[in-house]
């Protein structure tokens, strides 16, 4: 990466990182009350009744899969809003006339999203750890997937922004597929309890993947094979690096 | 001759079916103040879309000082900066932040982005407003914040789409006296505006486009030379309706005291003011009816206009 390049690509990461945390009450703050809630009635009033998940307490069980959630949550609002909001009020286009490649938009982009969702991770590790005691099995598998999949979903929300006509369009995709795919992602209990036909409908779940190759990093368990896990996440990344770059290129949302 | 722009058969037709424009060429100079003229929908924004990558072209090829939009974009760009029509900025962001933020897409180094802004700013005199989000600024401001934005990677070309649009006279003259400033230590200008006695003050060569073709493109001097008649008004101490003229003069009474006179273009008024001392009548104060460019772009629009039809 040449030197111009490199002050582009950070003058974009400092933008958004600094864009979200202007913006913290909206940003930060909502995420981590969520899943503080989350794991007051899920982890402590009603896990306390549900009992072990294996060798793990329900609240032990349900955390990393809250830590996902949220990381996954926040790196896709965090693109599909930002984006969108600089193709609505047209800012995008300063980056459009400069020099700046379309791939160091992206990863401008991505990478400031990526960064919010790992915030507010942490945010939501901490709090957990008010709850319960977090072991960690491999703190390189999980910090991997962790990064990964920040990554990953922030090239999604770009997609998302990219299509987007209108607000209403970046928040379709999160209530009606992100929300949903990640409750019945095995983020509160494992599919083995599932019967044998939903374990297989579970398993077409990609975030599924996600959730169990990070609760393996923390607590050594999982419902998937963690190098399929692993590769899945990988090609994904691929592909919507692929896809998040042709329409950068191509689409006439963006240039007509 | 170097050129700062060099357009050849440049097509463009959007999705909708219309033709924006149709096998434009186009030479500016380097370190011209060059007027780009048409009325709304002419295909103005196109072109300049197209010259900073905001719109695709159809057909056609596009050079930046030589630089090939196709082969080398990145390196055209560099030499680009443009004042686009309508606000394009982040309205939660500082000021001063747009400004450092557009030169670090252009690879400046953080140091120096600050020092250039700094600069910009105070001469646009912004410079108390850096702190401030841009939704506060005023719409002047905001157009001036525009400009500091464009020249922060001091660009060779700068496309001003109508800087000035809703901006007060005073602080039209203000942005005029900076940019022909810039004009004057060698940066090209390509202008757009609808207000046109700018850009016959201030522009040494015009281009007239219309239905997405060059109509006219010359210099401004032999433009407004080839205007054949002038109109001028007098402001006189008694009613016009009495003054009597020959046929061939050409006049008009506008209001109780006021005349229009129609004259060939280089004819002198001198047989004017004779025939009015001799009726007694004293001339209180003179002025040209329009902007003779605008008397121009308006005949020759209407002109094109007809040939399509």
């Amino acid at each position: 990466m040449n030197k111009s390049i490199r002050i582009s690509f950070l003058t974009i990461v400092r933008k958004e990182v600094r864009r979200f945390l202007r913006i913290w009450v909206q940003t930060l703050i909502p995420p981590a009350i969520t899943m503080a809630l989350y794991l007051l009635i899920f982890g402590n009033l009603i896990g306390s009744r549900i009992g072990q998940m294996g060798d793990f307490s329900y609240m032990a069980f349900v955390v990393p899969g809250l830590i996902m959630m949220s990381v996954i949550n926040n790196a896709y609002a965090n693109v599909s809003a930002s984006f969108y909001s600089a193709k609505f009020n047209k800012s995008i286009e300063e980056l459009l006339v400069s020099p700046t490649p379309n791939y160091i938009i992206l990863l401008g982009y991505v990478c400031g999203g990526a960064l919010r969702g790992l915030l507010v991770g942490l945010l939501v590790t901490l709090l957990s750890r008010i709850f319960t005691e977090i072991p960690v099995h491999s703190i390189s598998l999980t910090v991997i997937v962790v990064v990964l999949s920040a990554l990953l979903f922030s090239m999604a929300g770009m997609i998302n922004a990219i299509y987007a006509n209108t607000f209403d369009d970046i928040s379709i995709v999160p209530t009606f597929v992100l929300t949903p795919l990640t409750y019945l992602g095995g983020v509160f209990y494992s599919i083995s309890i599932l019967p044998g036909f939903w374990q297989g409908v579970s398993q077409i779940n990609p975030i599924l993947y996600l959730v169990n190759a990070f609760r393996y990093g923390m607590l050594g368990v999982s419902d998937v094979n963690i190098w399929a896990s692993l590769a899945g996440i990988a090609v994904f990344l691929v592909i919507l690096f692929v896809c998040c770059l042709y329409l950068m290129e191509h689409s006439k949302r963006l240039r007509q | 001759m170097a050129f700062a722009l060099e357009i050849e058969h440049l097509k463009k037709r959007y999705d909708t079916g219309v033709v924006a424009l149709d096998d434009v060429s186009l030479k500016v100079e380097e370190g011209d103040f060059f007027a780009l003229l048409g009325p709304n929908g002419a295909g103005k924004s196109t072109l300049i879309s197209i010259i900073c990558s905001l719109v695709t072209k159809g057909a056609g090829k596009v050079s930046i000082f030589g630089e090939d939009i196709d082969s080398d974009f990145d390196a055209a760009k560099r030499h680009l900066g443009v004042v686009p029509q309508e606000f394009n900025f982040n309205i939660f962001e500082k000021v001063e932040d747009i400004v450092i933020n557009q030169a670090g897409y252009y690879g400046i180094e953080r140091a120096e982005a600050r020092a250039r802004a700094a600069h910009y700013l105070e001469q646009l005199g912004l410079w108390e407003k850096r702190h401030q989000a841009s939704r506060y600024l005023s719409g002047g401001m905001k157009r001036r914040l525009m400009i500091a934005r464009a020249l922060v990677h001091q660009p060779r070309l700068l496309v001003l789409d109508e800087p000035t649009a809703g901006v007060d006279i005073e602080l039209r003259r203000t942005m005029w006296d900076f940019i022909e400033t810039i004009n004057a230590q060698g940066t090209t200008i390509i202008l757009t505006t609808h207000y046109l006695e700018e850009a016959e003050s201030l522009c040494r060569n015009v281009a007239i486009i219309n239905h997405g073709r060059i109509i006219e493109r010359s210099g401004m001097k032999s433009l407004l030379a080839s205007l054949q008649r002038e109109t001028f008004i007098f402001d006189l101490d008694r009613s016009a309706e009495q003054v009597i003229f020959p046929d061939h003069y050409h006049a008009n009474v506008l209001e109780d005291n006021c005349l229009e006179i129609s004259l060939d273009s280089g004819q002198p008024l001198n047989p004017v003011f004779d025939m009015l001392s001799k009726q007694g009548v004293n001339v209180v104060s003179m002025r040209n009816k329009v902007n003779r460019l605008e008397e121009l772009f308006v005949g020759l629009v209407s002109t094109s206009g007809e040939k399509q039809l």
